[in-house]
């Protein structure tokens, strides 16, 4: 018995020791700057949770025919097309179709605006009807959309400049449309003839984070919802199939995702290229700074954030004109999108590039190269820049 | 109060009972492991405890463990797990007529499962019945998987996750075997109840041939209506090993609904093989196992679900020590290592032509102890890679796990 006890306590000790430290062992979290998921900083214990309920709804609920998948669909899940809540890929990439003006889709009764391109076992996905042009759009990282939903419309028409008063080149306008019935317009709204400024999508044509959200759920995974019950796929008004309080969980985990952090600040190459990006001009449409309005969600109030963007329309020249469109946008316009995070694309993109609205831009300096239209003058002085520069601003880009 | 008293009752009339078994009556059956044996013997290569002269014979076996998992740095901390409970039943009925069941609790999965239950039938050494609920021959695990026979906590990921293991079907069929020198030939050929469309419309967002566990009608009614069949042939000679290849495969969807058909017919075919050998000289036990998986996903569906799969895994253990230790004759300590790969999505994008990723690569050192046969102490840790269906880098995960399995 006495030679055993040595053994019990060697063994004893060992197992408190590797139960102890196994915290230590297992693999560690990335940096903060290096992930684009998490939420923002300073969110309540009560706002966490409800944070933690739309990361689940967002990322791991599945759908299939049992619980309302389709019948067409784009996607089973909204994690799917946004892993680690980063850019699509081309997989997930949407087609939309059949509007070539301000006036309205003329194939609503088609199937239009959005390509249902998979069907469930059984049934037939949707085709592109005859005489319809479209569009692909690849699905953009949910990261800050929070922080963008915020600005002020006021704020989004100062950065307008219809007439290019001041000779830049670059005019920007912002998307006017209708709101559907179950969005709320924000305090201070500006309204044009009815229309109200949307600000999210490639067109602009989203008003705000819920219409965003009840349109993914409808148009890409096929699930109704009290906000909108008609089916894609039959047309027929039908139960919901999503609980409203999920719909809701969903847009507030979208709000309070944190912004995308840049990372490598204070590298001289970082800085040098960021320099370049606003003395050829790039900063004319893609603003490095805005500032969000009042938010009952503290970590969001009348904060200034970095997105890279302005939230209008631009004319992107005929290279990027699909001869589609949605809202008030001409079918060359396109809603500058948000740089951030734009370094960490390939992490959520299968370990590639797919940029620009469609994915075509397989590198950062092809999405540069193919900017046309009110970018023109903006991409030629891109091409005009030494090797050293480009490789300075497209470093700058990659720290974003 | 009547509750406090039907509880005094109870525990009396228990302790009566338990008073009236005479120990010496309890005749332990522990099982043969040193005999040359097929996996298809293994549901009844269990250690039984028969009462006296009773033709009936039983055991079980259970498994705990604590568990600390982490993937990317997030955990949810320190968990202690209770995997299940097994209760297994033997009667033999007469000398060629046997009957065995195995009931699983699974707290977890809020699951009390009859994995088998079956009734064997000898024509002749070379063919008996089998009809019942069964376990489906397809690869080893599925027949042989008892958690106190294995050195680690979790079960093989590719034989659960992608392999349907425990995979157990209604129906009937036939085995044998035969013995001549060396060698040892086993066959099974069975028709069981079938999968269902859930294989391909799940929460798990890929092409899961386990989803169909979760429906419990599966054995009353085949969805296709066609059954299920499942084959396999194994191979030992001693001194080198066992080898089996097997095969299930079927027509999987309803494709007919009160006569009208409403869909095409698609089948699954899988495709195993398994392999365990002991190496003579340094008793160092090798078991492996390799599935492919086809399933008939139609085009208009999503690439989200598979219609190949691959996987499998192999299990290293080499004893170290065997001698007393604290007072537990011929003991045993083993290291012991897995290393298995799983592909749930074996394939190309249609839109990029690259690589579809859903894979997961992990190696699992551990250590174990096992104070006699039956009873395995165990120590692990686990690494493991896994890629989503586009291939971003993979997430890491790690996870210690320290159980305990024994049958009793």
């Amino acid at each position: 018995m006495q030679k055993r006890l040595p053994i019990v306590l060697l063994s004893l000790m060992s197992l408190v020791a590797i139960m102890v430290s196994c915290e230590k062992i297992i693999p560690s979290s990335p940096k903060e700057d290096e992930i684009l998921d998490g939420p923002v900083e300073g969110l309540s214990y009560e706002q966490l949770r409800r944070f933690a309920l739309g990361d689940a709804a967002f990322n791991n609920e599945i759908f299939s025919p049992e619980n309302g998948l389709g019948p067409g669909f784009v996607a089973t899940s909204c994690g799917s097309c946004h892993a680690g809540d980063g850019k699509g890929h081309p997989f997930t990439t949407l087609v939309r179709f059949g509007q070539t003006d301000e006036t309205g889709n003329k194939f609503l009764d088609q199937g239009g605006p959005q390509l249902q391109n998979r069907a469930i076992p059984g049934y037939k996905p949707e085709q592109i009807p005859s005489g319809a042009t479209f569009s692909k759009f690849t699905p953009p990282a949910n990261t800050g959309l929070g922080f963008l939903e915020l600005v002020a419309d006021a704020d989004i028409l100062a950065m307008a400049d219809p007439q290019d008063l001041d000779n830049d080149g670059i005019s920007g306008i912002p998307n006017y449309a209708i709101l559907p019935t179950y969005v709320q317009a924000i305090n201070n709204a500006i309204v044009l003839k009815g229309k109200y400024i949307h600000r999210f999508g490639k067109k602009a044509a989203a008003y705000n984070l819920l219409h965003q959200t009840v349109n993914a759920y409808n148009q890409d995974i096929g699930i109704t919802s009290s906000f909108d019950p008609e089916d894609a796929y039959t047309r027929m008004v039908i139960d919901p199939e999503i609980p409203t309080l999920t719909v809701n969980n969903v847009v507030f985990y979208l709000q309070t995702l944190k912004a995308p952090m840049q990372r490598d600040a204070g590298n001289a190459e970082v800085e040098t290229g960021r320099k370049l990006f606003e003395k050829i001009n790039c900063s004319g449409c893609h603003k490095p700074t805005l500032k969000t309005g009042f938010s009952p969600v503290a970590a969001l109030s009348n904060k200034e954030f970095h997105p890279y963007t302005d939230l209008l329309l631009h004319d992107m020249g005929p290279g990027l004109d699909d001869g589609y469109t949605e809202g008030s946008a001409k079918t060359s316009e396109w809603r500058t999108p948000p740089l951030w995070g734009l370094g960490l694309s390939m992490n959520s993109q299968g370990g590639s590039y797919h940029l620009l609205h469609d994915g075509r831009a397989k590198s950062i300096e092809e999405a540069v190269t193919l900017h046309g239209g009110e970018a023109s003058a903006s991409r030629n002085r891109f091409n005009q820049l030494s090797g050293a520069e480009k490789n300075a601003m497209l470093r700058f880009l990659e720290s974003l | 109060m009547k509750k406090l008293f039907t509880l005094i009752i109870s525990i009396g009339i228990g302790q009566m009972a338990f008073a009236q078994i005479d120990p010496k009556l309890l005749r332990a059956k522990p099982s043969d492991t040193a005999k040359n044996s097929l996996n298809m013997d293994a549901v009844y290569e269990r250690p039984f405890i028969a009462v006296g002269k009773l033709p009936v014979s039983v055991g079980g076996y259970m498994e705990a463990n604590w568990q600390y998992q982490g993937t990317e740095g997030i955990s949810e901390g320190q968990q202690f797990q209770f995997r299940r409970m097994t209760l297994f039943v033997a009667s033999t009925i007469s000398k060629r007529i046997k009957f065995l069941s195995e009931i699983e609790f699974e707290p977890a999965e809020k699951e009390i499962a009859v994995e088998f239950a079956a009734l064997d039938l000898e024509l002749h050494p070379l063919l008996n019945l089998r009809g019942g609920m069964i376990l489906n021959p397809i690869g080893a695990f599925n027949q042989n998987h008892d958690g106190p026979k294995w050195e680690f906590t979790d079960r093989p990921i590719a034989m659960t996750q992608m392999l349907p293991a425990t995979w157990s079907s209604a129906g009937f069929g036939i085995y044998g075997k035969n013995y001549s020198g060396d060698w040892m030939l086993g066959y099974e050929l069975y028709a069981t109840s079938s999968f269902d469309d859930s294989i391909i419309a799940n929460p798990e967002n890929r092409t899961s041939l386990a989803a169909s566990k979760r429906n419990p009608e599966r054995f009353e009614e085949i969805a296709s209506g066609q059954p299920l069949l499942t084959g396999k042939v194994a191979v030992r000679r001693n001194n080198i090993g066992e080898l089996g290849l097997s095969y299930m495969g079927g027509v999987y969807n309803k494709w007919r609904s009160d006569g009208i058909v409403i869909d095409d017919k698609r089948r699954l075919n899988v495709f195993a093989i398994d392999f365990n050998t002991t190496l003579p000289k340094l008793k160092t036990f090798i078991t492996a196992e390799w599935a492919w998986i086809r399933v008939d996903v139609p085009d208009t569906y999503s690439q989200q679900f598979g219609s190949r799969q691959m996987g499998g895994y192999m299990d290293i253990v080499q004893p170290v020590i065997k001698k007393t230790i604290l007072g537990w004759q011929h003991s045993v300590v083993s290291l012991a290592c897995r290393v298995e790969y799983v592909d749930w999505n074996v394939g190309k994008f249609r839109e990029t032509g690259g690589n579809i990723g859903d894979e997961l690569f992990s190696v699992m050192p551990g250590i174990s102890f096992r104070p006699r046969q039956q009873t395995v102490l165990r120590f692990s840790y686990r690494k493991q890679w896994q890629k989503d269906i586009l291939g971003n880098p993979a997430a890491r995960t790690g996870a210690f796990q320290l159980g305990v399995s024994t049958y009793f």
